[in-house]
């Protein structure tokens, strides 16, 4: 098959299937005003149920979360929707958890600390009860005891 | 991602969330949240390219210095269409295996560079190693070739075990290609251009004229690379 021959291929269709989900709704939005971001530890979470090797994978409606070492590179990728490229992460970890951008941020100055502790959840989840109301408070008060003041979120 | 977002700020924690599926990002609200336009499993755009990703961050640090919530759109987008991997094929061993099989065999030295010079970091294997792909991949095989696929040995979940085919193929396309595959890009070739990935579609129309649940069947591709 060539090319041309491949029907439409594109990651726009899964992209279309979540768009038609229904979200979760909150009354208010929280909002917290950090203080400088050069002042700031900074922390990633992200969605793509990283996990270090000897730890417990991720089950398909899990909604704990795994605690992320910054100073290990031994990270696998445990989120199980085959619509999600893994070829990047498998070439480039920062590219989903971007721990040595955060480093060299750190480095210059721009940010004041990288955190001690990163954490992982596994997305692809169409009940997010749990999280919102168990373990996404638990994740909170865990980077919050380890001095985080800003969170970056990255998705998968 | 946003739920987690909400969660945090009640804590006392500021965050950015960035999200690739723009309806998404919006309809949830977080509090802070940057729409990527990029493919899905790539949030940070670019694979091996720190000058982008450090733009995406400085954008979506930026977003600290608002005074209320909302959401930002970042400068560039990355598509993900069409594109197929071309990248040569070792040669393979004379044997009276299914040509699946062979193949798969004949690629092992490519994954094994792989893993051996990124690690062991992609999604795959969860089920079974590498030792196991072919004789996973006979199974399929047998179903495309007319058997019934219960009775075919799959060993697991049938989207699952692809799952783990499929990322042994992709480890091996990064090592066979000349460049670092754009996203989906070793998914279609693995698909499309494959002998496995042909095989995996005729076992897909196998099991659904079997009449097998669609939930079994139609997971075998992903929806980012199917017809």
């Amino acid at each position: 098959m060539s090319e041309s021959d491949v029907p439409s291929p594109s990651s726009n269709r899964v992209k279309q299937f979540i768009d038609g989900l229904e979200p979760p709704s909150f009354e208010n939005t929280a909002f917290t005003t950090p203080k400088p971001l050069s002042e700031c530890t900074v922390a990633i979470l992200t969605s793509a149920a990283l996990h270090h090797p000897e730890q417990p994978g991720f089950d398909p409606r899990d909604t704990s979360f795994r605690h992320i070492d910054p100073t290990r590179r031994d990270f696998k990728l445990g989120h199980w929707s085959q619509d999600v490229d893994q070829v990047g992460f498998g070439v480039d970890y920062n590219v989903v958890f971007p721990i040595d951008r955060l480093q060299e941020l750190a480095d210059d100055g721009t940010i004041g600390a990288v955190a001690d502790v990163h954490l992982a959840y596994a997305g692809n989840q169409f009940e997010v009860e749990g999280i919102r109301l168990d373990s996404g408070p638990e994740g909170a008060r865990v980077l919050h005891d380890a001095g985080v003041d800003v969170v970056l979120l990255t998705p998968v | 991602m946003s739920t987690l977002a909400h969660v945090l700020e009640e804590h006392g924690l500021a965050t950015i969330a960035l999200g690739i599926v723009q309806g998404q990002l919006e309809s949830t609200a977080p509090p802070r949240g940057l729409f990527c336009d990029f493919p899905l499993g790539r949030p940070l755009g670019k694979p091996a390219d720190p000058e982008f990703q450090h733009r995406v961050l400085a954008h979506a640090f930026g977003m600290l210095k608002r005074t209320e919530p909302g959401i930002e759109t970042f400068e560039e987008a990355i598509s993900d269409d069409s594109q197929v991997l071309t990248c040569p094929m070792p040669p393979r061993a004379e044997s009276d295996d299914h040509p699946a099989v062979v193949e798969a065999r004949a690629l092992r030295p490519a994954y094994d560079r792989t893993i051996a010079r990124y690690g062991d970091r992609m999604g795959a294997f969860r089920l079974m190693g590498p030792d196991d792909v072919p004789a996973a991949i006979a199974t399929f095989a047998a179903i495309a070739d007319g058997a019934a696929w219960k009775e075919a040995g799959i060993p697991g979940i049938p989207a699952r075990v692809v799952q783990d085919i499929r990322g042994y193929y992709e480890a091996a396309a990064v090592s066979l290609a000349d460049h670092t595959p754009a996203a989906f890009e070793a998914a279609r070739w693995f698909q499309h251009e494959t002998e496995t990935g042909r095989v995996i579609l005729q076992a897909r129309e196998q099991m659904k004229e079997q009449g097998a649940k669609q939930g079994l069947w139609q997971y075998l591709v992903s929806g980012a690379v199917a017809d």
